[in-house]
């Protein structure tokens, strides 16, 4: 389906953010981020409540307006364009095709009134897909690809565990065989096994697909299971930032090793 | 404060009607006209205009019934039907308010008619270019039970991104086996708008296509105009392995005969006995005049 990267595009990174900047009224939601992610990459956005991972995670994916700072994204035709450029039209064609973004409440992402199925296929009718068999067959796919069984297809959301429940969210946000998936604390509230599973269900995405994700956590735990580089943010600030192992086993900030000896053992 | 002043000008007029030509003031019928040639200029988009107070609940057809005054004139004849009858309670009170507040001729012969209300049916008999049919809509919006968002769907429409009207149509289907909407079944207006055609049952969306007579759709209580002018094209959306198809009925009209019409289920007694009849009472009236005649 994807058309093949060609060979100088793997240098050119699949976005690049610099200078990022929110500013709510007087008070800083996130200042000067510049970060870079390439296909099959990882990041982890990590910090506590309130230190800007959210927002950062809403400005690279369009969805708040930045007041300072610029974010490029490589789109499907290899050219890399000023997300501040794109038409609305556009970016909501980049929102639901070629990119995914998993809510940490499941109900955000989903539709609670549709069936399972139709939560699966609306990219697909989204992008003109008008044969129901084929969307159906589609969507039985991807269910099973996220572990849930076939007799389900019919169920609405509202019927379905909460560890279902993210995973439904995710194979509605893969059907499209997005480049880039956002998520905002993708197992916060499931409990250690469902979240284990859910880990591994990502990282196999990643792995297969190629995929690339922007991954905001307040779980370190997370963090290491997922991601490549990780990002620590305090007060809107970047504060350290490298490969996962390096920045958890040996951080160099004062906060990040607060936070790293912060977790229980 | 004098006197006359405070005395309403219907009461100093002797004859004439208290009120203006059918209710409304010539402003608001200006500002509703204004509305109506927007509409007709993009067919199918849902054009806001400041609905009035009317003498009328919500319900009852306050946005048709202010679209039939902004357009009619002091020569058209008016129909109007409630689901294709032209006798039920609020045919005959929408009919008898404008033959009190305008003085216009009524009939219930489509044929008859310059200017038809309806709520929902569209007659049987085939409408000509002299004539306009007036919707009275309850909800103008198709994606509003999937998108509650009014500045959503708005973002929606002006962005042509209809996948989710699919997911409703997909959702039957899943539900039922088949497309179970049977009535505001939402149809694309030249190849550009999806529109709700007003509750009206889908065996009348085919005649929505390519009709000769203006098509108006006014609801009062959301503020909204839309319009298919004469000729449009309008398409019922379907899945490509499960076709719009209208709904057949397996036996003719008990009254008169007729087949390939909408019936209504009437029921007869408390025993179950019941019977289908035509829903348009004009239609069904004038093949038994037919038919009598025939026999006579």
């Amino acid at each position: 389906m994807r058309k093949p990267v060609p060979d100088d595009a793997a240098d050119v990174p699949l976005m690049r953010a610099e200078g990022l900047t929110k500013h709510y009224g007087q008070r800083i939601g996130c200042q000067n981020v510049a970060l870079e992610i390439h296909e099959g990459e990882v990041i982890a956005i990590v910090g506590e409540s309130g230190s800007g991972k959210s927002t950062l995670l809403g400005l690279l994916s369009t969805q708040l307006e930045a007041t300072a700072g610029r974010v490029h994204y490589r789109m499907l035709d290899g050219e890399t364009r000023d997300l501040n450029t794109l038409t609305e039209a556009e970016r909501r064609m980049l929102l639901r095709t070629d990119w995914g973004f998993i809510h940490q409440d499941a109900r955000n992402g989903l539709r609670m009134g549709v069936s399972a199925g139709g939560n699966v296929g609306e990219r697909l009718m989204a992008v003109g897909w008008r044969h129901y068999g084929n969307i159906r067959a589609e969507a039985v796919d991807w269910l099973g690809r996220v572990e849930i069984s076939d007799d389900r297809i019919d169920d609405p959301p509202t019927t379905f565990s909460g560890g279902m429940r993210q995973r439904l969210q995710i194979a509605k946000n893969m059907v499209t065989r997005p480049r880039l998936v956002f998520m905002d604390e993708p197992t916060g509230g499931l409990d250690v096994s469902v979240q284990a599973r859910l880990l591994d269900l990502i990282r196999s995405f990643v792995n297969d697909h190629g995929l690339a994700a922007i991954v905001v956590t307040h779980d370190l735990a997370v963090a290491r299971h997922l991601s490549h580089r990780t990002i620590v943010m305090r007060h809107g600030d970047v504060i350290e930032t490298g490969l996962t192992d390096q920045v958890l086993d040996d951080p160099q900030a004062p906060y990040t090793q607060l936070l790293v000896s912060s977790v229980l053992q | 404060m004098s006197t006359a002043e405070t005395t309403f000008a219907g009461e100093e007029a002797d004859d004439a009607s208290p009120y203006n030509f059918a209710y409304l003031d010539e402003q608001t019928k200006r500002m509703i006209r204004r509305a109506l040639l927007k509409a007709v200029a993009i067919p199918g988009y849902q054009v806001p205009f400041s609905s009035r107070e009317m003498p009328m609940p919500y319900g009852w057809g306050t946005g048709g019934v202010q679209v039939t005054a902004s357009v009619l004139g002091r020569n058209d004849t008016l129909k109007v039907i409630d689901q294709g009858a032209d006798d039920t309670t609020n045919a005959i009170s929408i009919r008898k308010f404008f033959e009190k507040t305008a003085g216009v001729a009524t009939t219930t012969k489509t044929t008859d008619a310059t200017v038809i209300q309806t709520r929902h049916r569209i007659p049987e008999e085939p409408l000509s270019e002299a004539q306009v049919l007036v919707y009275q809509v309850p909800i103008p919006e198709p994606l509003r039970f999937l998108e509650p968002r009014e500045t959503e769907t708005r973002q929606m429409h002006a962005l042509e991104e209809y996948g989710l009207m699919h997911v409703k149509l997909y959702e039957d289907i899943a539900r039922h086996g088949h497309i179970a909407t049977t009535y505001a079944y939402p149809v694309k207006v030249d190849d550009r708008y999806v529109m709700d055609p007003s509750p009206t049952p889908k065996f009348d969306n085919p005649k929505m296509d390519n009709c000769p007579a203006l098509q108006l759709f006014g609801a009062g209580r959301e503020k909204r105009i839309y319009a298919l002018p004469p000729y449009t094209d309008v398409v019922s959306l379907d899945f490509d392995d499960h076709p719009f198809e209208v709904t057949r009925f397996s036996q003719p009209c008990a009254l008169c005969g007729s087949t390939g019409v909408y019936l209504d289920e009437v029921l007869t007694d408390d025993k179950g006995g019941r019977m289908f009849v035509c829903s348009d009472t004009d239609h069904c009236e004038t093949v038994r005049a037919r038919n009598r005649a025939r026999n006579a």
